[in-house]
């Protein structure tokens, strides 16, 4: 089965798109840490540095049919996917839990802080393509933290067992808010787990955006044709802090910092876009342009937002609200407009 | 049949729950070829084929989880835990998606799986095989809990919790097993039982999640579910033998709690006494207990007793016998409520 191979992406024009993802993800990315400083953001997880590992392998994916399930640090694969940017920064501006947007739609799950149970997720979600007939695969994003959980192992377990389309994408990010990945990962690889379940297992250089794309685009493929599932370790390096509460500078050293700074995937795929684009400053000028637009939609959106109500949010939790939960929720929001 | 066990009962629901819809699936340890080790899902497999009936890993998050993503792609996911005390391994799945995946995805992501749940003790069962796990499940948000007493009333809360939009815990008093019991005609049971159980509040509980008078009495409400159910029975029984007659009220749903049907028992015979089998402190009993103190302070002669057990793990199975709720204990309880003053 896995000989079947999807031809690699290299042209040029395909580069030139995941780097205005990139740049997106990156310029918002930027804007939300600063709308966090000036408090119009509760908090927020950047993701800068990873976003070739994003970017990348959610560019292998087909919303209409595949699915992916994001951590809560997936900007740059959730915007690629089709999520707008104010669907993103409601949960960070606490409206929201998991995006504001219709994740059976968008064929994307909400963001989720509780890492690793969402690999499972993935895996029932695949069952449930493969039951059907479909040509569609689940990709679950974690990272070198969430590896050590154990429903990470029991996803993959179940994967292989029953053979299914899964495509377990893990961006190993050196540091798991303090903890660096050589005390997270025991054995050095995650890619080198999926030899235990005889599944193939694949590392890549997580800030080459188009090594990402046609490491996923494989996977994808290969699960889509029925050659069941496939662990992809990117290599990447969160540049920032875990989210805007963190200092990094307490756990880490400056230098290591600058090392990976020098390897920023978004400077990499520009310097060989300007080796071989003779108009790429034209094309830069016309993303950063359409960039400058979207940031200044997302301000002006940002205070548009709407809060839920407490009576919308008490009706989400059940399908079926069961007459007595209505009744004593209807007596507690009386109590609030009593008291 | 005239009579059946609730394990065959259980079969013929799930065999019908399968029968009926097909993106109905049933997951878990050895529930395939082996038919479960209850015998729940016996001869399922055969008869449905290794795609809607089918074992998994021993992986209890594994298979809620994987259930979780069955149902986000359409699919209805019936979940086995082989026992009460193999659920804890899938709490986090629990407690961190099931409970909280509909208000996170803003109603987009429906649950509607079952968890089904081989519950409670008295069968002589090794350490970790008799857990009483209901206060666990109905604390969590978004989770409905319920929990059958007969092979009928197994029938038709399984086929409920089955049909249900959102996630069930299914708890099977597996002590109750193989008690044949007579069959009760039609398939309405869950209405034909919120009938019976009061006739004035039928408009405000006609969602079915009704509780149900088993045996009508005037001088104290037993209040119980699960296998508890029948040990109440027992106890009433003696009692009236002393003159005292005990009104049996089965809860059958655990979440939500049957409120008014609750109160319109316990408001005719002004006591009661909740009986279960997991710690008193805490259990379910606490809650049942301050519910009827909010809405019958006035009425109530007595303090809601509460009959459950120690604060300790389950005994040594040479010890179940008296650590289970005896029907002296629920005579002590009910007699409490008789001697009880006003300070």
């Amino acid at each position: 089965m896995s000989t079947i191979e999807s031809p690699p992406v290299t042209a040029t024009s395909e580069l030139l798109s995941l780097y205005a993802q990139m740049r997106r993800t990156r310029a918002l990315n930027d804007e939300a840490i600063a709308l966090q400083r000036q408090g119009a953001l509760t908090g927020f997880p950047p993701c800068t540095g990873q976003e070739a590992a994003q970017v990348g392998s959610a560019a292998a994916l087909d919303p209409a049919v595949d699915f992916a399930f994001p951590t809560y640090r997936e900007l740059g694969a959730m915007l690629t996917l089709g999520i707008t940017p104010l669907a993103l920064m409601a949960p960070h501006r606490g409206l929201s839990f998991g995006g504001a947007f219709d994740a059976r739609e968008a064929h994307v799950a909400p963001i989720n802080a509780v890492v690793g149970g969402t690999a499972l997720h993935a895996v029932g979600w695949a069952m449930g393509a493969k039951l059907d007939g479909e040509e569609a695969c689940a990709l679950t994003y974690f990272g070198d933290g969430a590896s050590s959980q154990g429903e990470v192992h029991e996803a993959m377990n179940f994967a292989a067992i029953f053979e299914l389309p899964v495509v377990f994408l893990c961006q190993s990010n050196g540091w798991a808010i303090s903890t660096p990945t050589e005390r997270q990962v025991g054995g050095g690889s995650v890619a080198a787990r999926a030899a235990g379940y005889g599944l193939p297992g694949e590392q890549v250089d997580g800030n080459d955006v188009l090594a990402v794309r046609d490491a996923t685009a494989r996977a994808v493929h290969r699960a889509r044709c029925g050659g069941g599932a496939t662990v992809i370790e990117a290599f990447t390096y969160r540049l920032g802090p875990h989210s805007t509460s963190d200092d990094p500078s307490r756990y880490r050293d400056r230098a290591e910092e600058e090392a990976w700074e020098s390897r920023d995937p978004i400077d990499r795929a520009r310097e060989q876009l300007r080796g071989s684009l003779d108009d790429a400053e034209d094309h830069f000028a016309r993303i950063e342009h359409e960039i400058t637009l979207e940031l200044d939609a997302v301000r002006a959106g940002l205070g548009l937002l709407q809060a839920p109500t407490m009576r919308e949010q008490m009706e989400l939790a059940y399908a079926r609200m069961p007459a007595a939960t209505r009744a004593a929720n209807a007596a507690w929001l009386q109590d609030g407009i009593d008291g | 049949m005239a009579e059946w066990t609730m394990q065959e009962a259980l079969n013929a629901a799930l065999a019908d729950c399968l029968a009926d819809d097909d993106r109905t699936l049933i997951l878990g340890e050895d529930v395939g070829r082996n038919g479960g080790v209850f015998r729940v899902t016996a001869g399922l497999q055969e008869r449905f084929g290794e795609q809607r009936v089918f074992d998994t890993p021993l992986a209890e998050a594994g298979i809620l989880g994987t259930a979780v993503g069955l149902c986000m792609h359409g699919f209805r996911p019936i979940a086995e835990m082989q026992f009460d005390g193999f659920t804890f391994p899938a709490f986090n799945q629990l407690a961190a998606h099931v409970s909280k995946l509909r208000t996170r995805s803003g109603g987009a992501l429906n649950l509607p799986l079952t968890l089904r749940v081989p519950s409670y003790g008295a069968i002589r069962s090794p350490e970790h095989h008799s857990e009483s796990i209901e206060t666990f499940c109905a604390h969590l948000p978004s989770i409905k809990v319920v929990s059958p007493s007969t092979p009928s009333e197994a029938y038709a809360l399984l086929r409920a919790a089955v049909a249900d939009p959102d996630p069930v815990v299914f708890l099977e008093p597996k002590s109750r097993y193989w008690s044949r019991e007579e069959r009760v005609a039609g398939d309405d049971l869950v209405g034909a039982g919120a009938r019976q159980s009061g006739a004035d509040a039928d408009a405000e509980r006609g969602d079915g999640y009704a509780s149900r008078i088993v045996r009508s009495g005037s001088d104290v409400t037993l209040i119980a579910w699960g296998a508890c159910v029948q040990r109440c029975v027992q106890a009433a029984a003696f009692a009236a033998e002393d003159g005292v007659e005990v009104e049996v009220l089965d809860l059958r749903w655990l979440k939500p709690l049957d409120v008014d049907g609750l109160v319109a028992s316990v408001a005719r015979t002004r006591r009661a006494v909740v009986v279960h089998e997991a710690p008193v402190t805490l259990g379910l009993g606490a809650e049942v207990a301050a519910l009827l103190g909010e809405r019958l302070f006035g009425t109530l002669a007595a303090p809601v007793g509460r009959v459950g057990a120690p604060d300790m793990p389950y005994p040594v199975a040479a010890l179940e016998d008296e650590y289970l709720p005896s029907p002296d204990r629920i005579l002590l309880a009910i007699q409490r409520t008789f001697d009880a003053v006003a300070a």
